[in-house]
């Protein structure tokens, strides 16, 4: 006797010996380097563009760069927001990075755009009582953890990661905060719900504790 | 806090890495991927590779170059030098560069800041500017002007204006090279660095005339600088990245001190 297929493609391949893991393909950034950093850390993720590959894999990472509004509609046109939302019901563990973060959330100042609403919030253009505050915020800070969670293990005060983003997450139920980073004011800078964890910085290019985070993904059951 | 940038910039040849004096004299000084390797290692927050490749029939060698050290550094890498088109710029990143840094082109096509912007995102473009001190006056009101070819074609463009100029076309961040200081290791260009910084809202990284620490402490300050940029006094073995980072974090810049 064998489940249905439904039932089959919703557990994890790990019973049949082999994981699949992809990153999401959506003309939105240069994925290369993330899958390169996955590499190195022992996780061979496949570069997808195919919403069915994403619906049958085992963990799913959203990477992403550029302008909430071309984003949303090449995700759409894809049907790939459809396939997000499929993996995240089903408990599997998804990672969103910078701009996949911000299209989690409800809707964004950037274009106006509203957004796929995994994780209740907007997100809002970075405004500086400072002028010699540069925007995009670019470069190396700190991470501040806020509550433990399984994917920002290890983590000491006085860690950085590399941030490239001009607009910044603001969740609107705190409980989804998991760490901060400093820019005049604090912003979530780590965000998680049940299965979906989410980086405002880009783990792919922050060195060693970058790919600690990674690897913490590779080990992760979903849960927290 | 955001930490100040200490970015180390390879001069490529045909694969090989190379250092210009005042962009004349240039020489061979070893593998791009095993300093960029090593560099990572001890801490470097940036890298960027300037292809200076003269035949145009050489210039996979670069992509090769870039695809081996994206294989193993895990930092931002930026690559420049050649690029004419959104065509060479997407070869760059898919061979794994963060960012892509363009100079005499632009300056020669300005739409090609804003077409590259367009195709790989502002925040990816950096716009080069190498610049050399001139008399200040009606055609050069920042006493400043834009030269091209590594310093021996002047271009009749106010530094500043162009500088504007690339942050409204969709520039992320400039690169300030002074040409009067490149190689000299006498410090950075302080009154232009400052200016540029603060004119424009994009990050800005200064170039050019480093020898000592204590000249990426006053570029970082006085300069008004976000990253200080640096090549010789790194690549010859008289600092090494972590010293420099210390000696910047003991004298109180904000820098990323834990790798």
């Amino acid at each position: 006797m064998f489940p249905d297929d439904e039932i089959v493609s919703a557990l994890p391949r790990v019973v049949m010996g082999e994981t699949l893991a992809v990153i999401i393909d959506y003309d939105a950034g240069n994925l290369r380097s993330v899958q390169r950093a996955c590499a190195e850390i022992g996780l061979e993720a496949e570069i997808t563009a195919d919403p069915e590959r994403v619906k049958q894999a085992d963990r799913v990472i959203f990477p992403g760069v550029g302008a909430a509004g071309s984003a949303m509609r090449s995700l759409c046109r894809r049907g790939m927001d459809v396939a997000l939302k499929t993996v995240i019901d089903s408990g599997r563990p998804v990672l969103g990075i910078c701009l996949g973060l911000q299209i989690s959330l409800d809707r964004s100042e950037e274009n106006n755009q509203r957004t796929l609403g995994f994780i209740p919030g907007d997100v809002r253009r970075f405004r500086f009582d400072n002028p010699e505050l540069k925007i995009p915020h670019m470069g190396w800070n700190e991470v501040r953890v806020l509550k433990p969670h399984p994917l920002l293990e290890g983590i000491e005060a006085g860690d950085e990661f590399y941030f490239v983003h001009g607009y910044f997450p603001q969740p609107q139920d705190q409980a989804d905060v998991y760490a901060v980073t400093e820019y005049e004011s604090e912003f979530a800078s780590a965000i998680a719900r049940g299965n979906y964890f989410a980086t405002q910085f880009h783990p792919e290019k922050s060195g060693r504790v970058g790919l600690r985070l990674l690897a913490k993904f590779k080990d992760w059951d979903g849960r927290c | 806090m955001l930490s100040k940038r200490l970015i180390a910039c390879l001069d490529v040849r045909d694969g090989k890495l190379a250092k210009s004096v005042k962009f004349i004299d240039t020489r061979d000084i070893g593998d791009p991927v095993e300093k960029a390797r090593e560099y990572y290692e001890d801490g470097l927050d940036e890298l960027v590779f300037y292809d200076i490749t003269a035949s145009s029939d050489k210039r996979n060698i670069m992509l090769d170059v870039v695809e081996k050290v994206a294989e193993q550094v895990f930092i931002p890498l930026s690559v420049g030098g050649g690029v004419r088109s959104v065509a060479d710029a997407t070869d760059l990143r898919l061979a794994g560069a963060e960012k892509i840094n363009v100079n005499s082109a632009a300056v020669q096509r300005p739409a090609l800041i804003s077409e590259c912007a367009e195709a790989i995102g502002d925040q990816n473009i950096v716009l080069s500017m190498d610049i050399r001190r001139v008399e200040r006056n009606k055609e050069f009101p920042s006493g400043y002007e834009i030269v091209i070819n590594g310093g021996r074609t002047p271009m009749g463009i106010d530094a500043l204006e162009w500088a504007l100029k690339g942050e409204k076309l969709g520039a992320g961040e400039l690169v300030i090279n002074s040409i009067d200081a490149d190689g000299t290791r006498d410090g950075y260009e302080l009154t232009l660095t400052a200016m540029l910084a603060q004119a424009v809202r994009i990050p800005v990284i200064a170039s050019g005339g480093a020898g000592k620490p204590e000249h990426l402490y006053d570029v970082l300050t006085t300069g008004k600088a976000d990253a200080a940029l640096v090549a010789s006094m790194v690549h010859y073995g008289d600092y090494t990245v972590s010293e420099l980072k210390k000696h910047l974090h003991d004298q109180g810049v904000k820098m990323r001190m834990s790798w």
